[in-house]
């Protein structure tokens, strides 16, 4: 991610100090390194709140990723729920299209199961109802 | 004693940030902001400020502060779970 520029941080309701322990006692030993990125602290949910990914019951955090483009806006968010780990090299996926079509000025759009160096679309007035010549959902597929 | 070191206490200025500029009617809502879901994707990303740990180090970290960069939040439960 740092290849790609980007700034990461992971954020749960416990407490800076929480935070230091378990990166010493056991991420480090996951990870070479340790974790290349700070681990901020959300006490009470408050930011987790605006948010919209605390959980009121649990009193801890859902598992919401957003990602931020340089001028502060959210391009994408995903939300779920514990029970299920998120799949980095689909927001490795997202993060790369979303710099092509900012790098593009937008003149490039990234269609449905985009991956880096596929087919890009180039929306104007004489592509519309010409996509099918141009893209077709077997191209490009993510999901096998 | 540095305030990231105070039992208890929570560090000055941290938590959501609200916006600059807010019309007089807004008020009522600005109160409750906090119950609010405010993040919306294509628009602006509520800023905020939170003491964080980095190799090694507490450090407050203000997300305004990293635009000009691309930025991945990452909400989790928590630490010492399992997934």
């Amino acid at each position: 991610m740092r290849e790609l520029g980007v700034q990461v941080f992971a954020v749960s309701t416990d407490s800076h100090f929480v935070h230091k322990i378990w990166h010493e006692d056991e991420l480090s030993h996951m990870v070479e390194g340790g974790i290349p990125y700070p681990m901020l602290s959300d006490p009470g949910g408050e930011i987790g709140r605006v948010y919209g990914v605390y959980d009121e019951a649990g009193g801890v955090h859902i598992r919401g990723r957003f990602i931020i483009d340089p001028d502060g806006v959210i391009q994408a968010a995903e939300i779920l729920t514990p029970t299920v780990g998120r799949n980095v090299e689909e927001l490795l996926r997202q993060v790369k299209a979303f710099q092509h079509v900012r790098a593009s000025n937008g003149a490039e759009v990234c269609p449905a199961g985009w991956r880096p160096g596929g087919k890009t679309l180039r929306p104007s007035p004489e592509l519309v109802g010409k996509v099918w010549r141009e893209w077709s959902p077997k191209a490009d597929l993510v999901l096998r | 004693m540095p305030e990231a070191m105070s039992c208890g206490k929570r560090t000055p200025g941290v938590g959501v940030i609200a916006p600059a500029a807010r019309a007089p009617e807004t008020e009522q809502i600005a109160e409750r902001r906090s119950d609010v879901t405010l993040a919306r994707v294509g628009h602006e990303a509520p800023d905020f400020r939170a003491e964080g740990y980095f190799q090694g180090e507490f450090k407050a970290y203000q997300l305004s502060d990293f635009r000009g960069q691309w930025v991945v939040l990452c909400f989790y439960p928590g630490d010492f779970t399992f997934v």
